[in-house]
């Protein structure tokens, strides 16, 4: 069974087929990437995952879970954590109140508990906050654990959206162009750390990635997509040099 | 400059963080339970209306500076809170029994009406709440059984374990007592789950939710909370008026109450306090004013709620962070005089943010 798997995917916005009848299976512990131009529906697949859209047609599940109709705040819990392609941060909070409530899921305490600040409820924050810590180590944020982020650079935001995810401790990962706005160093970094998140967090990945170069380092398998549809699927060599890849990038 | 050593997690998340603290705390909290020594009448009775004005703050503070959420229509819960409190020593409750339902009280109607309020945000938010204090008001003027319509009804004296609280001295602490136990629930709330799940709200419904968060539980929460404090602030501020009338509790307080969290600084409990003593001492100031101003100005109707709405407007314009923003910004001059950069608090914007997902 795969981790994920989705069958005859549509949506439309009125007329606008942003995807169509894509089918794909993502195995547990692979890197899977998503390519293609620009409006092929790449992000939307990403919004159908987590539920932020409701798809037309088809099925979505994961873990052998139908999760097409799941509640959008329920999929987190089912081991689902994701980036946006902007960075959708909390923006007035520290670094470290945005990792924290990457551990929201993993909260046991109730509202009275918090109110009081009962004992359980210190417990569970030094424990979301030794979590946290390893992440922000994985990731190399120290410098920046007290800085709000409204004041941070565009690339370290996008390592801080990564972190928050990674404090969700999922499954599924799911990142939206990651190396969007990082300069080269830093996509290097990026190419090293998801190695990381693959192997030794064990994490499966789906990722949109427009750097060819990232995506053939670090993918198992490349689903390629243009206009909504789905061009193939295979390995980044075979998907780098498929014709239809080929032309609709080039534009013929 | 000063640099907070920190040397383990738990100095992040208790309420007391540095010995800094320690000290100027403990200074403000021994100049005010001294204040009845050393102030005079008038002034403690005005510094008691500032706390009881800071208690509904801080409920305020909570859903418009914490959840994102705006309201014009805390006037009602001030009044919720108040009406059922004095109704209920009317009819022999004992005092602690009766506050604590006022409040539990003006929570319950907060989550009601957190659930038409829930797909709402922005201008609609406030335009809804404002017609439901319209409402909450309209009931207080007709519903003459209860609430003794225009004439008002009187409310009972606070006594507590047989001490008649409405001493000014007594009531003086008994309202700062209760001011300071929300600003710990309050604290308590901001430093765990609940609270931040509030901020994530405020900040990104999108990826509040996808971190797992559930919206309209955490904005139910958000206005159950704020109700329940503003409604005990009702219940003090109806001993505090000692007769109850409606038109104590019209749009122009809504519009007090709103103003004392954006002067004081939206997301900022220190916000509260600034906002409270600015807001609770302001009518004073503008009455001095009044007197000294020549009659053309000092008689013009309706010059107290023009100078609030005046004011609210400067602050959204020029000082977004309000007063404890300023006090922040001023601190940090004299701490790193002579390198204080101008720019270190213009906000930057260093990307560009779709709306796509909205
Ligand atoms: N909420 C929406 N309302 C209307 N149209 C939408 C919406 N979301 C996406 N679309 C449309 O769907 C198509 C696919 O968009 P999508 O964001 O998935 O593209 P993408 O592959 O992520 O592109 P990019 O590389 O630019 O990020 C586009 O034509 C877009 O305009
Ligand atoms: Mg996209």
């Amino acid at each position: 069974m795969s981790l994920l798997e989705a069958e005859q995917l549509s949506i439309s916005f009125g007329g606008v087929k942003a995807v169509q009848s894509v089918s794909f299976s993502v195995e547990a512990g692979e890197v899977f990437s998503i390519v293609g131009p620009n409006g092929a529906g790449k992000t939307t697949i990403f919004n159908l995952i987590s539920r932020i859209y409701d798809s037309t047609a088809g099925r979505l599940s994961f873990s052998g879970q139908d999760i097409t109709r799941v509640e959008t705040h329920a999929v987190a819990g089912l081991g689902i954590a994701r980036t946006f392609q902007n960075t959708e941060l909390f923006e007035q909070e520290t670094v470290l109140n945005n990792l924290l409530i990457g551990c929201h899921i993993h909260r046991k305490t109730r509202f009275w508990q918090d109110i009081l600040f009962s004992p359980s409820v210190r417990r569970q924050e030094l424990a979301f906050r030794r979590a946290v810590e390893d992440v922000i180590d994985l990731l190399d944020l120290q410098t920046y654990r007290h800085q709000i982020i409204g004041n941070l650079p565009y690339g370290v935001r996008k390592m801080v959206e990564i972190a928050r995810a990674l404090c969700l401790k999922p499954k599924l990962l799911l990142l939206d162009e990651p190396s969007s706005g990082l300069n080269p160093e830093e996509t290097d970094d990026l190419a090293f750390w998801l190695e990381d998140i693959n192997e030794a967090l064990g994490i499966t990945v789906i990722m949109v990635e427009h750097d060819m170069n990232l995506v053939g380092q670090a993918s198992d398998r490349v689903m390629a997509m243009a206009d909504g549809q789905l061009l193939t699927i295979g390995s980044p060599a075979e998907v780098q040099n498929h014709p239809e890849v080929l032309r609709a990038y080039l534009g013929q | 400059m000063r640099f907070i050593r920190r040397t383990d997690y738990e100095q992040d998340i208790n309420l007391v963080q540095h010995k800094g603290h320690v000290l100027w705390y403990g200074l403000l909290l021994l100049l005010v339970f001294s204040a009845p020594l050393w102030l005079d009448r008038f002034l403690l009775g005005e510094f008691t209306y500032v706390f009881i004005y800071a208690i509904a703050g801080l409920g305020l503070m909570l859903l418009v500076g914490y959840t994102g959420l705006v309201s014009l229509g805390h006037a009602a819960f001030l009044a919720i809170g108040a009406y059922v409190h004095a109704f209920l020593l009317g009819h022999g409750w004992p005092f602690p029994l009766s506050m604590l339902f006022a409040t539990g009280f003006s929570a319950l109607v907060g989550a009601l009406i957190a659930i038409p309020a829930l797909r709402m945000t922005g201008i609609y938010l406030a335009v809804a709440t404002l017609a439901f204090a319209v409402i909450v008001e309209q009931v207080l003027v007709h519903w003459e059984a209860v609430t003794g319509g225009f004439r008002g009804m009187a409310v009972p004296k606070p006594v507590l374990f047989g001490i008649n609280f409405s001493d000014p001295t007594l009531f003086y602490f008994l309202s700062l007592l209760l001011l300071l136990v929300s600003l710990v629930l309050v604290m308590n709330i901001l430093r765990s789950p609940s609270g931040r799940a509030m901020t994530a709200v405020r900040d990104s419904e999108t990826s509040a939710e996808s971190m797992g968060i559930h919206l309209a539980g955490t904005k139910t929460l958000a206005f159950a909370l704020s109700a329940g404090f503003t409604g005990l602030a009702g219940a003090l501020f109806a001993h505090r008026l000692t007769y109850l009338a409606p038109d104590a509790f019209t749009i122009v307080t809504s519009i007090q109450l709103l103003l004392m969290v954006v002067v004081g600084g939206l997301g900022s409990l220190h916000g509260v306090v600034f906002g409270a003593l600015f807001v609770g001492l302001l009518p004073q100031i503008i009455a001095i004013a009044r007197d000294s101003a020549p009659p053309v100005v000092a008689q013009i109707p309706g010059l107290e709620p023009a100078v609030f709405g005046l004011i609210m407007i400067l602050f959204l314009i020029y000082e977004p962070l309000g007063i404890y923003g300023r006090w922040q910004k001023i601190r940090q001059f004299f701490e790193e005089f002579p390198l204080y950069r101008r720019a270190t608090h213009r906000r930057q914007k260093t990307f560009l943010r779709t709306e796509r997902l909205r």
